[in-house]
């Protein structure tokens, strides 16, 4: 299951967080300055996993931005890692060349797209097409 | 462009939206918290409006700063207020914040549960599915109970968009309100074949979690599942369904022998990183569970082991970590298929990343052996000694430390060898883990009686060369040996060459800087060393000298007498004294060596954790009688006068003692043992004050075998290690004729039934090898009914108990969910309702006599489906394997041709399973390496795609994913390139967009 989800800047700022798991709100920011320390102390040589407290951690990093996963033992890392990749090529086509500015401006729509794709701690979707059919359908609704 | 289509008409309303917010906390570098805060004032004002448009805007700004840290719950009810809005645009930014903000202590929850009702059951999809996402992060008990009959009507919506997210929500809702897991578990098994895949994959997601906390209430599904998997392309699926058997089979072994054959198949046909991974872990836990009975065990343990080498070998560091964790666990098993990829594995300490050296450390822990123990020691001392972080040396030398001490010294031939390494590792700088060393000291100078005198030689030189260890970096933990080799000195003194010299380091002003308990250990030993010098001046007719060392005494002592700590200075005090007291003795040329050393008569044997338990109660003896009644609670708060308390005392207790039932004495038996564990003067299971440093436990009655050494013991000064190297081979050179007489010698023992160090796991070659010391006191002598770990190991508090129910039990009327009684929101019309599809409708609402007698048909169909299962269960598992190509011929077909349309991970071009993306991601890399610049992909779309992307209808052409891009993008190829983002960015039209993009 995966606990949490965050998108976080080199300079340690978050641009997204989801939690699947209620963590109080001062904890969180605890936590991301964590994660995202023992995200930027890696180097590219070193693999994406990392042993945090009582969860792993599974990171890619995208220009400037880390996206990271806190999941449970029990969570397959790899997948994990390929839905990431997977989450970004979907808020590449929705945003045609996403930026952090647009994960930024339009957060409200980047909570769609994962909701639609991560419920509960489950992947539950990874069609681009289909994840992206209700946000396609707000777009037009809130144009008319 | 997508910008100014957020900005409608409304948006323009109102002053500052979520794009304005975020650019002005950007512009406000200096003075951020000021700024947003001055915001969150704008946003309270909005929030009073009674605009929805603007309350929704003021909320979803609010979203954007709780993401940056700020509480937000004091908007909570505003956030309900949007939550309710009747147009989907503002009904989402209330769910979204919601779900982002409100939790089980959440107050105001309680009034959503009729919203959430409403809306769940509502026409649109998108309402409900916003509805059921929301939910999932902040349901509590009562809206799970509240709502369980709704969520569970949805799990058989029409469309699949529903299904699929009921179906996991459920998951949530047993958690929180575990009564409806039964009611509801029929319609969710019906989910596992769902002719749409996404429902099916979410049912094997809630499944899966269910079943890996509770495993045996699952059993009998697994047939199902074995058809699924054998039938699924869906790799999503697969993984969680391979992980799904991996916690049945322990339970049923039968199983096991089912799945090896299905999975190995996987396992050479996948191309899939992740679901090969996954394949081999559910092998290694299959492997597990079986006796090892099975014909091609070692065959699959083998191909496992094959498949690892190649992650291991792979150039991506990712793959080669996952392959050492996996081949850590068929080590815990298997410990010799692992064994012949020492190379590989050793090769693995040399890599660049710190992870993939840890998990390379954990594995060579299974590896070592009596042959190969002390190369790899000296491979990870040569580690210890180039290691950059302090952290990469501390696992390091607790990894030396725990192989070298594993299963009772069982590898270790050379105990020399091993107290030479300790060492070697007092030198470190700056380690946590002295206090580790000094434990290993301790428990190898006490348990090896041999190896005492060697001991005592190294550790007077430690003490001798305490300034190196103490000083060169104060306070560190490496000190904490010293308190080990004080204490060996001190207590083997016998041994000591030079006791004199040891005395007088031992008293060195410089001692007074150490920690306070190592100090207190000092004073203590310098005693026994005081007592063992007298006896020796005084057998050799030297008064003088043993005046000497008196006067040595009394001048050092004082230094300790002002020490800071407590227990120094006590000790010192009385030392101080009684040193004196002899002085006066020795004056008057009284003898009394004798009388000194009586004071350390005697050896310290250690004990075995719970050794208490090997003493029999004697006969006759009721420990929980009590000797003297206590007053009860009541008459102690009594304020009578104490005689006639006392006699009423007696009085009661009298009348209480036929009382005195089963259940009292058990609760009594319970408070006593916790008064003794409480209890610092009750001796307790835990080590003695000696022995507080033993790891191991041991019982002091174990007969100890005395071995002779074949390796003198004059070794002088500080050795190195690598010379024992050198040693063992002349030694087993040497030994190989002996062989065969120790073997005989080794049955005699055997037949003696003398306890000897734990062997099952020796192998042949091993055996050749004999220590060359013994180790006495063995682990496998614990008392009958104690174990190392005796406590219950169950949460109590665990949420996943409460799910643990039978769930092939005919559901009973009075588990029946709650369904709502009032009318409500659903039944009034509402106006959006006019334009509900017909068939959408009646679906929704089955009216409620109908609905119960359908039930009740499908619980009796149910029921009798699953008795019929229990016993097929059995039948299935005793069968061979289905061939995997089962016809099931009208189902499957329908299921693969909706697959084809409809698959959330068709195995075609566009959305590839996870393992084969990785491939393509990885070759990739290597290709475009260079290419790609930014984290804007380097396709350019032309407007007729654009405006396909557009079209939800359209699905992706074959063409178009072909075009795309697949980044890998090495961080600091990039990191040049997105650093112009983070400065100040006045507004979006300076951003550089290509033109065609927008």
């Amino acid at each position: 299951m995966i606990q949490f989800f965050l998108m976080v800047n080199k300079q340690g700022q978050t641009r997204l967080s989801k939690y699947y798991e209620h963590v109080e709100i001062n904890k969180r920011t605890l936590l991301e300055t964590e994660v995202i320390r023992s995200g930027l102390s890696r180097s590219n040589e070193q693999c994406s996993f990392i042993e945090f407290k009582d969860f792993k951690l599974i990171y890619r990093q995208y220009a400037t931005l880390f996206i990271v996963v806190g999941v449970n033992d029990t969570e397959n890392e790899m997948t994990i890692y390929e839905f990431i990749h997977n989450f970004v090529e979907v808020l590449d086509e929705y945003f045609s060349r996403v930026s952090e500015l647009d994960i930024m401006f339009n957060l409200d729509k980047v909570h769609i797209i994962l909701d639609e794709m991560v419920l509960n701690g489950c992947i539950v979707e990874t069609n681009r097409a289909r994840i992206l059919a209700p946000l396609l359908i707000l777009d037009k609704m809130s144009e008319s | 462009m997508a910008l100014k289509m957020v900005k409608g008409s409304i948006d323009r309303m109102f002053d500052k939206n979520l794009q304005d917010l975020v650019r002005g906390i950007r512009n406000h570098k200096e003075d951020e918290a000021k700024y947003i805060s001055q915001c969150i004032d704008e946003i309270k004002q909005e929030l009073k409006q009674d605009n929805i448009a603007v309350k929704a805007n003021a909320v979803c700004k609010l979203t954007y700063l709780q993401m940056l840290g700020y509480d937000i719950s004091w908007a909570a009810f505003n956030i309900i207020e949007v939550m309710s809005a009747s147009k989907f645009t503002f009904k989402r930014i209330g769910y979204l914040a919601a779900s982002q903000c409100f939790h089980e202590g959440t107050d105001v929850i309680m009034l959503t549960t009729n919203q959430i009702r409403k809306d769940l059951s509502s026409p649109s999809q998108y309402d409900t599915g916003v509805a059921l996402t929301g939910l999932s992060c902040f349901v509590t008990p009562d809206l799970a109970r509240d709502l369980a009959n709704d969520i569970m009507t949805l799990m058989s919506h029409t469309k699949p968009y529903i299904r699929k997210k009921a179906v996991l929500i459920m998951y949530k809702v047993f958690l929180k309100y575990p009564e409806s897991l039964r009611p509801a578990f029929p319609r969710l098994k019906e989910k596992l074949e769902d002719p749409d895949p996404g429902v099916q994959s979410a049912a094997v997601n809630v499944i899966c979690e269910l079943a890996r906390r509770n495993p045996k209430n699952y059993l009998s599904l697994a047939p199902l599942f074995f058809k699924l998997m054998t039938s699924s392309t869906n790799n999503w699926v697969l993984i969680k369904i391979i992980k799904l058997f991996g916690a049945l089979t322990p339970l049923e072994p039968r199983l096991g022998k089912k799945l090896i054959e299905p999975l190995t198949n996987l396992i050479h046909s996948t191309s899939a990183m992740s679901l090969l991974y996954e394949c081999v872990n559910t092998v290694i836990a299959v492997l597990i569970s079986l006796s090892s009975g099975m014909p091609n065990h070692s065959a699959s343990i083998q191909l496992c082991v094959q498949k690892l080498r190649i992650l291991i070998e792979d150039s991506d560091q990712n793959l080669k970590y996952l392959g050492l964790l996996a081949m850590s666990k068929i080590l815990r098993t298997h410990p010799k298929s692992v064994q012949a990829h020492k190379d590989l594995v050793l090769q693995c300490l040399d890599d660049k990343d710190e992870s993939i050296r840890l998990r390379a450390l954990d594995l060579l822990y299974g590896m070592v052996s009596k042959k190969n123990l002390v190369e790899i020691v000296k491979k990870l001392m040569s580690h210890v000694d180039k290691a950059e972080g302090t952290t990469y040396r501390d696992e390091l030398l607790t990894k030396i430390i725990d192989i070298c001490s594993q299963c009772n010294y069982q590898h270790i031939t050379n105990f020399q060898w091993y107290i030479s390494v300790l060492v070697e590792l007092t030198r470190l700088e700056g380690t946590r883990h002295g206090h580790l060393i000094a434990a290993q000291m301790l428990d190898v100078a006490i348990r090896v009686k041999a190896i005492r005198k060697f001991a005592v030689s190294q550790m007077s030189a430690l003490l001798d060369s305490a300034h190196l260890v103490a000083s060169s970096t104060q306070r560190n933990g490496i000190c904490e040996v010293l308190y080990a080799a004080a204490w060996i000195c001190g207590e083997f003194s016998e041994h000591l060459q030079e006791p004199q010299q040891t005395l007088e380091a031992m008293l060195r002003p410089k001692v007074t800087t150490l920690p306070g308990h190592i100090q207190a250990v000092y004073v203590q030993n310098v005693v026994k060393l005081y007592a063992s010098i007298l006896q020796q001046k005084e057998q050799a007719a030297e008064p003088e000298a043993a005046q000497d060392v008196t006067q040595l005494m009394v001048e050092r002592l004082p230094q300790f007498v002002q020490s800071a700590d407590l227990e120094v200075q006590e000790r010192a005090s009385c030392v101080l004294q009684l040193v004196k007291h002899i002085q006066k003795l020795q004056a008057k040329d009284v003898p009394v060596a004798e009388e000194v050393s009586a004071l350390f008569a005697g050896e310290l044997n250690p004990v075995a954790p719970k050794a208490q338990k090997k003493v029999p109660v004697p006969e006759g003896l009721d420990l929980d009688a009590w000797i003297n009644e206590p007053p009860s609670d009541s008459e102690s708060e009594d304020e009578k006068p104490k005689a006639i308390f006392h006699d009423e005392e007696q009085r009661h207790a009298k009348q209480r003692q036929p009382e005195a039932e089963e259940e009292e004495l058990a609760r009594r038996r319970e408070a006593r043992k916790q008064e003794q564990a409480n209890n610092p003067f009750y001796i307790k299971s835990s080590p003695s004050p000696q022995k507080r440093y033993q790891d191991m436990p041991g019982v002091e009655h174990i007969p100890v075998v005395q071995i002779d050494l074949s390796v003198p013991l004059k070794v002088p000064g500080m050795p190195v290690s690598d010379q024992y190297v050198k040693l063992q081979e002349e030694r087993e050179h040497r030994q190989r004729p002996e062989k065969d007489r120790r073997r005989r010698k080794k049955k005699d023992k055997d037949k003696r039934g003398k306890p000897r160090r734990h062997s099952s796991l020796h192998t042949e070659s091993d055996e050749d090898i004999a220590p060359a010391q013994r180790v006495d006191i063995v682990t496998e002598e614990m008392p009958e009914n104690a174990l190392p770990s005796d406590e219950d190991d169950k949460d109590p508090n665990d949420p996943y108990r409460a799910l643990d129910v039978d769930l092939d039990r005919p559901l009973a009327d009075s588990e029946r969910l709650p369904v709502q009684k009032h009318r409500n929101a659903e039944t009034t019309k509402s106006p959006e309702k006019e334009d509900v599809p017909f068939v959408e409708k009646k679906i929704k609402k089955p009216r409620k006599k109908e609905k119960k007698h359908r039930e009740k048909e499908r619980e009796k169909k149910e029921k009798r489906k699953e008795e019929k299962e229990g016993e097929d269960f059995d039948f299935w598992l005793s069968t061979a394997p289905l061939p995997a190509a089962a016809p099931a011929p009208a189902p499957v077909r329908a299921r693969e041709s909706l697959e084809r349309t409809l698959s959330p991970l068709p195995l075609r071009e566009g959305a590839r399973s996870p393992g084969e993306r990785s491939e393509a991601t990885r070759t990739r890399t290597e290709t475009m390496s260079g290419t790609p610049r930014r984290l804007r992909s380097i396709r350019r779309r032309s407007p007729r795609r654009r405006r396909r992307r557009r079209d939800p209808r359209t699905r992706r052409s074959p063409r178009r994913s072909s075009l795309q891009v697949k980044r890998r993008q090495s961080p600091w190829r990039t990191a040049r390139s997105l650093t112009s983002l983070s400065r100040p960015c006045p507004a979006t039209a300076s951003w550089p967009r290509t033109p065609t993009s927008r």
